[in-house]
């Protein structure tokens, strides 16, 4: 190896290696930032105040903090998309990746790739002028600005992410087991169900956990359609304000250093949290998946 | 908000920047090297840094530094000489006129803006015209269905603009707050916030249920507009650009700027800006009423 050779690989080694470190940095660096901003709005309300309040006033004088309602509102948007969407992508992976005769697999597989690039504005745009009024007509609700609507809309974004990695989790079961089933004389339907559906769990888990992870961090789609009342939510069937959805609204005009522009940051130190925890239980499943 | 496109703009500032170069003109440009201290009203302060960044464009020597506090943080700060232009929502009261006098201040009003709120139903809603006490109980959520102020049976579905807007800050403290800025009186938490005044008109013109409000802009046939009554004896109004700048219309209110004497040098530059075409036209896209 000559000498010109070695240190090109050493400096680009190195480069590497900070590239790496550069994400680990910046996660730290924005989590710092977020918590040192969030933490002032604790000397306007109690923590208790802060995630246990009924009532988002955030402009009036004195502030009402509460974000009981916006919080109920994300869990009840996403609890609705996972309802829809999880299932539905689970069976679409196993029929892509198990029943689909091969060319139709091919088409199947491209459809998903093209859901995955619709921009979500253009998603909130569809649900805002043919979504909302059908669901108001359909369920003759007083407006069709609802969680439900919301929901939908998630469905949609969370269900490419599901079925890719859901097709890749049944792709990864050893083939051994399929052979062997089969070799047994269980049927088609009996391999799949149940011999093909335990080996890839693990990773069909994982991947429900980071479609719900998308669907919650998700914000344009569901500000357009979710009419943003932030009421405590009764069902899917009612308006809802989301913490993605306040943020967005309000973080343009609200004063730097003022106790709604710190309990933005408090909303976003929350929805950290949460995806945190969503991403992190997915990463559990997915590790256990791949030592199997 | 509807936001001009950004070729008109430039179209606009170029027709501003040729009617600056005709010879002449040249001679009451402002005085450099000074910064003009514009200063009052919270409703204004979007209005009067858009006005500020156009006219800096056509005088980057002259530096402009608006802020909010409210009108009579404004007036205040006129009578004490720390601003040189306030802005106002609010005619001077008798004792601010006397506080100038004794002060050797001459207020000088100039009307630059009318803000004027429109209230609209779907077309099929029989009602065609409210008090200004019936739309505060709408508003504040007491009446749940519009039977219970003449209508149909129908559910009421409120729809407001996000906190964020100016519009939404007027109508809380003129309509459901009946002009005590400080009141205790907030929108029902069922308001749906909607991000602007063009999503309040669609779902207006879909939703047989749904009550809005938003600038005079706005009107269109697919809503209906309600003719609004400041009391029980007082008669009907429909809003109009006429009926708005003649204050009849009783959800309106004239914007003004108080100078300390005849305006002059830098303010005068920047008052004729404001009454110019660009002037008027920077109100209209901030969804005020211009006064030409």
């Amino acid at each position: 190896m000559s000498r010109a050779r070695k240190v090109r690989e050493f400096f680009i080694e190195k480069l590497i290696l900070a590239s790496g470190l550069a994400s680990v940095v910046f996660v730290v660096l924005i989590l710092i930032f977020l918590l040192r901003e969030a933490v002032s709005v604790l000397k306007t309300v109690s923590l208790g105040a802060f995630l246990g309040g009924r009532f988002w006033y955030p402009i009036s004088d004195p502030a009402r903090l509460g974000i009981l309602p916006l919080i109920l509102g994300s869990l009840a948007v996403t609890l609705g998309a996972v309802v829809l969407a999880v299932p539905l992508g689970i069976a679409a992976a196993f029929y892509i990746a198990e029943v689909a005769p091969r060319r139709l697999r091919g088409l199947l597989k491209s459809c998903v790739e093209i859901l995955a690039a619709i921009p979500s504005v253009v998603l909130g745009f569809l649900g805002i002028t043919i979504l909302v009024p059908f669901l108001k007509n359909f369920l003759g609700l007083p407006t069709g600005l609802t969680a439900l609507a919301g929901s939908i809309m998630l469905a949609f974004m969370a269900l490419p992410t599901i079925i890719s990695i859901s097709e890749d989790a049944i792709n990864a079961v050893p083939r051994e087991y399929k052979e062997g089933a089969l070799a047994l004389g269980a049927t088609h339907w009996q391999t799949l169900h149940r011999v093909i559906i335990h080996g890839a769990l693990p990773g069909v888990i994982a991947a429900a956990m980071l479609g719900i992870g998308r669907v919650f961090g998700e914000t344009m789609a569901v500000m357009m359609v979710t009419g943003n009342a932030a009421a405590i939510p009764h069902g899917l069937l009612e308006p809802v304000r989301t913490l993605t959805a306040t943020i967005a609204a309000e973080m343009g005009e609200a004063a730097q250093g003022s106790p709604h522009y710190f309990a933005l940051f408090g909303i976003g130190v929350v929805l950290f949290v949460i995806s945190f925890l969503i991403n992190l239980t997915a990463d559990l499943f997915l590790a256990r998946s791949r030592k199997r | 908000m509807g936001r001009k496109s950004a070729g008109k703009a430039l179209a606009a500032a170029a027709f501003a920047a040729a009617l600056l170069a005709v010879p002449g003109t040249a001679a009451r440009a402002p005085q450099a090297g000074r910064t003009l201290q514009i200063k009052g009203s919270d409703t204004m302060v979007n209005l009067g840094q858009a006005w500020a960044e156009a006219f800096n464009k056509l005088h980057p020597e002259v530096n402009l530094a608006v802020t909010g506090g409210g009108s009579g943080t404004g007036i205040a700060a006129l009578l004490s000489g720390t601003c040189d232009i306030a802005e106002s929502s609010r005619a001077v009261a008798e004792k601010e006129i006397a506080q100038g006098k004794a002060a050797g201040i001459v207020f000088n009003e100039e009307l630059v803006a009318l803000d004027g709120i429109v209230i609209v139903v779907h077309p099929s809603n029989p009602i065609g015209a409210l008090t200004l006490d019936a739309l505060r109980e709408i508003f504040l959520g007491n009446v749940r269905r519009w039977k219970q102020v003449g209508g149909p049976d129908w559910p009421v579905v409120l729809l407001s603009r996000e906190v964020n807007s100016g519009t939404h800050i007027f109508f809380k403290e003129h309509v459901l707050r009946r002009g005590k800025s400080k009141g205790p009186e907030e929108f029902s938490p069922r308001a749906l916030m909607m991000p602007s005044s063009y999503a309040i008109a669609e779902e207006v013109s879909r939703n047989e249920n749904a009550i809005g409000y938003y600038g005079l802009g706005y009107i269109s046939p697919r809503q209906k507009v309600v003719a609004v009554a400041a009391g029980e004896k007082e008669p009907f109004i429909m809003p109009s650009l006429e009926t708005v700048r003649s204050g009849r219309y009783p959800i309106s209110r004239p914007l003004l700027l108080y100078t300390n004497g005849k305006p002059q040098g830098a303010v005068k530059a920047f008052i004729d800006f404001v009454h110019s075409a660009e002037g008027q036209e920077i109100v209209r896209r901030t969804d005020f009423v211009p006064i030409k």
